[in-house]
């Protein structure tokens, strides 16, 4: 991770932040966390790892336990108003009146952010367009498809034009093209200068837009860097091959690989491993290949390793607990 | 009042108003329909055998206090439907993630159940015309009563609603407290009819100096002193006030 000691340069700077509700769940358990200005940053972690908590807080819609939260150098706490005021949030959950016509959705919100209506009017008919909603202003939101109202909620939060754009899982149950349209989207408003975090359950997402990214779990930050530099710690990647005809035993034995279906395999090739070799024994055995992708997403394979030994480990720590207080 | 401030407030009262208008036979028809109904069974045929109530036909003497009624359960249940049904659908964090300050949510929500309230008084008001002449004392203290009136229900409502966790907790204060308080507070009678032990238990019910004053702008008559009523109004007023101010500044029952 990259040393950074100016505060102009960080979009977000949070330090030990704590959060505990009135039930004692400890959500968020002394979270560091800084994201820089302009870029995308992911943030990733199982349900239930503490990722709403968190941008609960940035946004206003949780307090605090204790910890600082600072937008461009300003602090939550002490200007508040000013913080809010840069900030857009487009929520997992769907919190708009479903009884409301986009249009009004939209320019009202800008109105709560203080944008005259005038201008609030045009910026809203910009955004609709922009999110192929326009046509669809003037329905009642109740009506729109789940991918028109998770694009709204973008529209929404985009239009008092914020300095940092927080994505809650956006492309959560939308189509393929849609997801992809969502991307480019983002990917514009990022080229702009807007700041965005992003939380998501694809991770290919994450890989395709972000350059960092947090794992969090537990209410700790598990890892926080670069996706190359996490992608690079993956030592194993598997292959599946799909051969001229069905393998035999000795070739399954050769590369120690499984069968997959009736003419596939799949194994896994060590990041020291030439792929090379790989293909000179498939060849040598006789057969040929005639087609080869990766089985799962890198990242995925990466992030459930990690969730899993941070589980093993949060787990071996309570039972000392329980071991320690008994 | 920063513009942006202003921009925010007059944002929200512009969609209450839309709403309060778009659903005008939930919001403005049913208590001119009631009222109609109190005119018609209290006024006309059993008003017609009372006679005289604090020195004037029942009829004329009855409509402030239900012109009143129409004004307080309007305004409150506005507020309570409006920011229950916000904070339940959750859009109510549109305004908790904006820079609009706290006391600025709650002027542009009271604001939309003043907006309401007004309106329903004044469709019961044309509506009593039907039925007997009205005949005005104080202009001045007819309007301020009825907006501070209408100020003190919004902001109970938005206490209840602030508070409320499932659509029956909003049901409750109305049924089990408001309409009491309104049907004892001396719409229907003057308190000078009871005996003096409930004279003074009717002292304590708030309803009583709102329906009195206003009265008294129309009539000229009151149960009540009147500048004590508006104390006890005004009192009302900044104590709920601040209460609510206090609610959304902690961010109780709409932040965890």
């Amino acid at each position: 991770m990259q040393v950074k000691t100016d505060d102009n340069h960080l979009a977000i700077d949070i330090k030990n932040l704590v959060k505990t509700y009135k039930d004692g769940t400890q959500a968020l358990k002394g979270v560091d966390l800084q994201v820089e200005a302009g870029e995308i940053f992911a943030l990733l972690g199982p349900n239930g790892a503490g990722k709403s908590t968190l941008i609960g807080i940035i946004s206003s819609l949780v307090n605090m336990t204790s910890g600082e939260v600072k937008a461009f150098g300003q602090d939550l706490v002490k200007n508040r108003t000013d913080v809010k005021a840069m900030i857009g949030l487009v929520p997992q959950e769907f919190n708009f009146n479903m009884f409301e016509k986009p249009i009004d959705i939209v320019a009202n919100q800008a109105g709560y952010y203080g944008v005259p209506r005038k201008v609030a009017l045009e910026r809203t008919e910009k955004y609709l367009k922009q999110l192929q909603l326009w046509e669809k202003k003037d329905t009642i939101s109740r009506g729109l498809s789940g991918g028109m109202k998770r694009r709204l909620m973008i529209a929404r939060a985009m239009v008092n034009e914020p300095r940092i754009l927080i994505l809650d899982e956006p492309t959560a149950g939308v189509d393929i093209e849609i997801r992809r349209s969502m991307w480019s989207f983002v990917e514009e408003i990022a080229n702009n200068g807007t700041t965005i975090i992003l939380t998501t359950h694809y991770l290919e997402e994450a890989e395709q837009l972000c350059k960092n990214i947090a794992i969090i779990d537990h209410g700790e930050i598990v890892k926080n860097t670069t996706i190359k530099d996490l992608l690079k710690t993956l030592d194993i990647e598997t292959f599946i091959f799909d051969l001229d005809k069905k393998p035999g035993d000795a070739l399954l034995k050769a590369l120690d690989a499984r069968v997959r279906d009736d003419n596939s395999i799949e194994l896994d090739v060590p990041k020291s491993k030439n792929l090379n070799s790989v293909f000179k024994e498939i060849d040598a055995a006789g057969y040929c290949v005639s087609s080869m992708r990766n089985k799962a997403n890198r990242l995925e394979e990466l992030f459930v390793k990690m969730i899993e030994k941070n589980t093993r480990q949060a787990g071996k720590k309570d039972q000392e607990s329980q071991g320690g207080a008994a | 009042m920063s513009s942006v401030t202003w921009v925010g407030i007059s944002t929200l009262v512009r969609k209450e108003v839309t709403r309060i208008i778009r659903i005008w036979s939930q919001t403005l028809l049913p208590p001119a329909i009631t009222m109609t109904l109190y005119f018609v069974i209290f006024g006309n045929l059993i008003g017609s055998r009372i006679g005289q109530m604090g020195g004037f036909d029942y009829m004329s003497f009855i409509v402030p206090g239900l012109v009143m009624m129409a004004v307080i359960t309007s305004s409150y249940g506005n507020m309570v439907s409006s920011f229950f049904g916000a904070k339940f659908a959750k859009h109510v964090e549109e305004l908790l993630v904006s820079p609009m300050p706290n006391w600025a949510i709650l002027t542009g929500y009271v604001s939309g159940s003043l907006f309401r309230g007004l309106m329903v008084g004044l469709i019961v008001t044309i509506i009593s015309l039907f039925f007997t002449q009205i005949q005005i004392h104080n202009i001045w203290i007819i309007i301020s009563t009825v907006v501070l009136t209408s100020i003190v229900f919004s902001l109970g409502g938005f206490i209840n609603a602030a508070f409320a966790k499932k659509f029956d907790d909003i049901a409750i204060i109305p049924t089990f407290v408001l309409t009491p308080l309104t049907y004892l507070g001396g719409v229907f009678y003057s308190i000078s009819l009871l005996p003096d032990f409930w004279q003074k238990v009717s002292l304590i019910n708030p309803v009583l100096y709102m329906v009195n004053t206003f009265r008294y702008g129309f009539l000229g008559v009151s149960d009540i002193n009147v500048g004590v009523a508006y104390g006890i109004i005004i009192a009302f007023v900044l104590i709920l006030g601040f209460i609510s101010w206090y609610i959304l500044h902690k961010g109780i029952g709409l932040r965890s």
